[in-house]
């Protein structure tokens, strides 16, 4: 790969010319430059990728509310009189909203106008005033003033991701809706807050409404259950054929499998949940048990190598001094190796489940893709996950959804930061150098 | 419900425990070295009889229970209802049980399925009064057999120790069960696959178009299963990442192992981790968003057209995920070669350049190949990003710019959503799983041959 061309003598001597040496210093700058040049572009990478899902995501976190005066109409919410629970709760809260709206806007008659006007509340905005009504039934026959979230095109033109120098057209919202939104604003309705909601409330169709608590909750349930699987299979698994096993085939067997585990792709983990745990064993749907055995078995085979990693690490020195008082094998490693071994263990376990955290093809595959509201309470309730979310709404239309997507997103690199912090610190911590 | 009994069982067994430990020290009477084991032995001993065999035989109960429910529901379903096919009376049984957990909501359903409703429920309660019952009893007999058993001569430990250690080698077995379970499922339904579809057809047809028809007497009812343009687009982006990644993660490896400080390695190396963290979801996001429409508009920009999903833009992104697999790979293998190798190059006269490319490079070239090889592996089977960037017209090209699609984009759109269990198109997928399954399970076992043969020739 020499750069000159050897002249064509018995025996070649090399060039030691001070050209081809400044030549050969270029190359090796040159060889050099492109070095940086990889880990810019690594490093540039990441802090576009990071930039923009923060720049995107951040305005998720603070939401636009409109302050209406409601007036609490008897005749509406409970005709009746009597007060009865569930006639407060099945009334129509949304045309009271929609009254109160339009007070403040008289000349809107026009059919076409009236429902405009009315895109300006949040369509979620009824149970606000649900709740407030059934939280103090007194209050029926009064007026109040309610602070109800903003229909999502407006929450955008409120952030400013709808540019109001487009032709009319060409946004979501009309230049009349735009007069209704600033008259508001005039009078000082408008309010921008920090997004509670966006932690408390579970999945929606309506994206100022959405939130991640029902996936996180579902993260957490499938996390428990991959956990209580994995960690216990794999340290044992490990720990036999670490100290245990004697060396045949079958045993060769089990390492080649093994090794060949950690690399099937997650896709394939996915197929086999969904014909074996869920055609075969008739295990419910969407459920985080299925997810959570199926990442388990994904998960096993890098907890398994990082626990026979660290049960290496032990000196022998350790197991010769137990078996020399008297302990039988299986003492020499519960009592001794194990406990020596375990900062090694966690981490790689901690590794293997934040890995498992951020994984989305196999639940895919076994039907935690539907839309879920609620929260779920069991590890047999219909649920999503955090990136099952995420790849649920990046697949909206809605403007609004790009920003939910971001911030979930953020949302879950914080879970993962979180996990490989503690991985991180249990390292630096307990892990001892022999 | 099933939470309860296995409280209950957890309660035995840990009385179990303290009524074997507490019974064996009352038998030797104050004197421990009349025992053969610790006194805690004695208690595990009596433990694993009580909760072993009850664990066992709830495990198997749940596993069988919905099966044999089923079977026993769809004999006695009245005549009308059980003529139709194996598919239909699967979702009858899936829509009995929904009605039994949910209720019947606000629609009309036929009464001999709401009998049937009926029948389940009451199945359900026998069957789980019948499990409590089994578990506890079989729970109650250990721990009154092994109890009984506890004896100052009995070699508690041994015996304790035996059942752990068989406990351990079921457990390192699972392992193997999972990649059988894995080949039997993906082969038993590629197997009904190819009943309907011929084999060669799918593995050399040029046309994909999976969508069938909804009734069964619609026009076009049956899809075209050609894969031969989802290998294509596979192989297309796979080349594509490969094409970033390769030279990147190789070029960062060497800047890292030979020319940076130990400031910038501190700085470079958690970089990497964190690409190497971050999950597919969000590179899928990050290709569909932000790199998809930035692709477009620079190709627009000088006069080409571009696809919205091109394959380029995906390729792109997997290829930035990869490259700290490639670089920690390829590290591994660099630093596998000699210090000596190295040295003796320098006293040479090479340049550290000259050194790693005529040197280090060829001797840790197979170190590198396997670690690139796993890397490919890794590419073909990634789904989350190509499912979100590239899209789904099985277009057959070598075009970067136009949008294909892949083994893998396929297999999650034909299960993705309801569909009946036993159609073409649901089976179809599982033939492309195979064939994932398996090309990579090659890509694998070479990759990992020549790195672990490589790596032996210096150690």
């Amino acid at each position: 790969m020499t750069e000159t061309t050897t002249p064509a003598m018995p025996i070649p001597r090399p060039d030691l010319s001070p050209a081809r040496l400044k030549r050969r210093y270029a190359a090796e700058r040159r060889f050099r430059l492109y070095g940086i040049l990889a880990v810019l572009i690594a490093v540039g990478m990441l802090g576009v990728l990071l930039a923009t899902i923060i720049g995107r995501g951040y305005s998720a976190f603070y939401r636009t509310d409109i302050r209406l005066e409601v007036t609490l109409d008897p005749a509406v919410i409970d005709p009746a009189g009597t007060r009865d629970p569930d006639a407060i709760m099945q009334a129509d809260y949304t045309k009271l909203l929609r009254d109160g709206l339009r007070t403040l806007f008289p000349d809107v008659t026009s059919r076409q106008d009236k429902r405009d006007l009315n895109a300006l509340v949040s369509s979620g905005a009824d149970t606000v005033l649900r709740k407030m009504v059934q939280g103090d039934p007194s209050l029926i026959g009064q007026t109040v003033t309610v602070l109800v979230p903003i229909g999502d095109d407006f929450d955008m033109l409120a952030k400013g991701f709808i540019s109001r120098n487009l032709p009319e057209s060409a946004r979501r919202v009309s230049d009349q809706q735009i007069a209704w939104y600033d008259a508001l604003q005039q009078q000082d309705r408008v309010e921008q807050g920090f997004n509670w909601n966006f932690f408390t409330a579970g999945d929606s169709r309506e994206p100022e409404l959405a939130g991640v608590a029902g996936s996180v909750v579902g993260t957490f349930l499938t996390m428990l259950v991959t956990l209580s699987l994995a960690f216990p299979l794999a340290v044992a698994t490990a720990v036999y054929l670490e100290e245990f096993a004697p060396k045949n085939r079958w045993t060769d067997l089990i390492e080649v499998n093994i090794n060949n585990l950690a690399a099937v792709p997650s896709i394939v983990f996915g197929l086999l949940g969904l014909a074996i745990f869920i055609g075969f064993f008739g295990l419910p749907r969407s459920a985080p048990l299925v997810g959570g055995i199926v990442l388990s078995l994904m998960t096993l085979p890098v907890i398994i190598i990082a626990t026979r990693a660290a049960l290496k690490a032990v000196p022998p020195s350790i197991r010769e001094g137990a078996y020399g008082i008297g302990a039988s094998s299986l003492q020499v490693v519960t009592h001794h190796v194990v406990p020596l071994a375990m900062p090694g263990i966690l981490t790689g376990t901690i590794i293997g489940m934040a890995r498992a955290l951020g994984e989305t093809a196999p639940l895919l595959m076994i039907g935690m893709v539907a839309f879920i509201v609620g929260v779920p309470h069991g590890v047999t309730d219909a649920a999503t996950v955090l990136p099952v979310q995420i790849y649920l709404w990046a697949d909206s239309p809605e403007r609004g959804f790009v920003e939910k997507t971001s911030a979930a997103i953020m949302v879950l690199l914080v879970f993962l930061v979180l996990m490989n912090g503690i991985a991180v610190y249990l390292r630096r911590r307990f892990e001892r150098r022999w | 419900m099933t939470t309860a009994i296995l409280a209950a069982l957890l309660l035995l067994t840990f009385l179990g425990f303290t009524l074997g430990k507490n019974r064996s020290i009352a038998l030797a009477g104050g004197n421990w070295k009349k025992l053969h084991s610790l006194p805690s032995y004695y208690g595990a001993y009596v433990a694993l009889w009580c909760g072993l065999p009850a664990l066992i035989v709830f495990a198997l109960w749940i596993a069988l229970e919905p099966r044999v429910l089923e079977t026993v529901i769809l004999k006695d379903l009245p005549a009308g209802l059980a003529e139709t096919g194996q598919a239909q009376l699967s979702l009858l049984f899936n829509d009995i049980r929904n009605i039994a957990v949910y209720g019947v909501g606000d629609r009309t359903v036929d009464p001999a399925i709401l009998a049937a409703v009926d029948h389940y429920k009451s199945l359900k309660s026998v069957s789980f009064a019948a499990l409590a019952a089994a578990v506890l009893a079989l729970a109650t007999a250990g721990l009154a057999w092994a109890g009984r058993r506890v004896a100052p001569s009995m070699r508690a430990r041994n015996r304790v120790e035996r059942t752990i250690m068989v406990l351990m080698i079921c457990c390192s077995t699972l392992s193997v069960l999972t990649t059988v379970g894995i080949v039997l499922s993906l082969f038993f339904e590629s197997l009904r696959f190819f009943h309907a579809v011929p084999f060669w057809d799918f593995l050399f047809g040029l046309d994909w178009s999976p969508q069938t028809a909804m009734r069964a007497d619609q026009v076009g009812s049956s899809g075209a299963f050609g894969a031969v343009p989802l290998f294509a687009g596979t192989l297309l982006i796979t080349v594509i990442a490969m094409a970033v990644a390769v030279p990147i993660g190789l070029l960062v490896a060497i800047y890292m192992s030979d020319y940076a400080s130990r400031r910038g390695r501190a700085l470079i190396k958690p970089v990497l981790e964190i690409l190497a963290g971050i999950p597919t979801v969000v590179y899928g996001f990050f290709a569909a968003l932000t790199m998809a429409p930035f692709i477009r508009e620079v190709g627009e920009a000088i006069g080409l057209s571009v696809a919205s999903e091109s394959a380029f833009a995906a390729g792109l992104v997997m290829g930035i995920m990869i490259v700290p697999f490639v670089s920690s790979l390829s590290d591994d293998a660099m630093n596998a070669v000699p210090q000596s190798l190295r040295d003796g190059s320098a006293a040479l006269g090479a340049t550290k350049s000259e050194t790693i490319r005529q040197v280090v490079i060829p001797a840790a070239l197979p170190g590198i190949v396997g670690g690139v090889l796993l890397a490919v592996s890794r590419a073909i089977g990634e789904t989350m990003i190509v499912v979100m960037a590239a899209g789904l017209s099985a277009n057959l090209t070598a075009n970067p710019l136009q949008a294909v699609t892949t083994v893998t984009v396929q297999i999650a759109t034909l299960l993705v959503g309801d569909q009946e269990f036993d159609s073409p198109k649901t089976l179809a997928a599982f033939a492309l799983g195979l064939v994932l399954f398996f090309v990579t399970l090659a890509l694998n076992l070479v990759a990992l041959h020549v790195v672990r043969k490589y790596r032996e020739r210096y150690d």
